[in-house]
């Protein structure tokens, strides 16, 4: 019997559950909008925070997923890379990092775009499967290379 | 919180639109315009080209979209005679890149038997559209 280390970054994933956490992140930036809650959105960075720094396993939506989500669904038809879901957690992370700066600072206008530039990216990846790394990437390359 | 029930309201609405708009757009190849006629050499591409069409493909890692297009790409080239695929790492062709103003992955670009861009297509792309494309340089 072989003992299975599962560490915080997997390679590969079931990839609807980042978009079950982008749904449910979209909720929560709604609400963030709605009620203005800086605990809201300090708790919201933070599940960023667990999901890019620490890696996949420790997003907690992805961990409602795989709890009570997936045992009712069928296998996944094929598996996706996790470097993506993980960056665009890292992605969201600073939006909300900045949204609660301007917090901080008193800056309202910024919370609320920051935010809402957040929920954009969350809600596209949850309604369409929208690929904010395959959108940057290259652009990102094509920067970093330039001479 | 008005502000924050504006805001929220664009944001759902701007990504709405962009959102259906690629989903519009997505894998629809374009004609490319006959006076510019770019040409990609075997050797620029690093490959041969197909005898009668090549269908070149600029993806990067960890792209979801692109391996869908792979698998559509290779199976059309591996049932079609005369057309061949050929996936370039968006990493390692920078000046490719630049040439033709590849700006997400995957980027499609269909080529004729000379090495001349008639078509090309941004996102994933499926069987019929790209067989749609080919007819009009495999005459």
């Amino acid at each position: 019997m072989s003992l299975t280390l599962k560490s915080a970054a997997p390679s590969r994933i079931d990839p609807r559950g980042p978009r079950f956490g982008a749904a449910i992140t979209t909720v929560v930036l709604a609400l963030v909008l709605l009620t203005g809650s800086p605990w809201l959105l300090a708790v919201q960075t933070l599940v960023f925070a667990l999901g890019s720094i620490v890696g996949l396993s420790a997003q907690p939506y992805g961990v409602i997923y795989r709890r009570f989500v997936r045992p009712r669904l069928s296998p996944p038809r094929e598996l996706e890379d996790a470097a993506p879901p993980r960056f665009a957690q890292f992605v969201g992370f600073l939006f909300a990092a900045a949204a609660l700066v301007g917090f901080a600072l008193g800056i309202g206008l910024l919370t609320t775009i920051a935010v809402a530039f957040a929920l954009a990216a969350a809600f596209l990846n949850a309604a369409f499967d929208f690929c904010l790394g395959c959108e940057i990437y290259v652009l990102g390359q094509r920067f970093l290379s330039r001479n | 919180m008005t502000a924050g029930v504006v805001a929220l309201v664009v944001a759902l609405v701007a990504s709405s639109a962009f959102g259906l708009w690629r989903r519009r757009t997505d894998g629809r190849f374009r004609s490319a315009n006959p006076v510019e006629a770019e040409r990609l050499s075997a050797a620029e591409l690093g490959d041969e080209l197909g005898s009668r069409a090549t269908l070149v493909q600029f993806s990067s890692e960890f792209c979801a979209p692109c391996r869908a297009t792979r698998l559509v790409l290779s199976d059309v080239a591996s049932n079609t005679p005369g057309v061949r695929h050929v996936e370039l790492a968006a990493e390692y062709h920078h000046e490719l890149i630049r040439r033709f103003d590849v700006r997400r992955t995957p980027t499609l670009l269909v080529l004729d038997a000379g090495g001349v861009v008639r078509h090309r297509a941004a996102g994933a792309t499926d069987r019929q559209q790209v067989l749609a494309a080919l007819a009009t340089v495999t005459r």
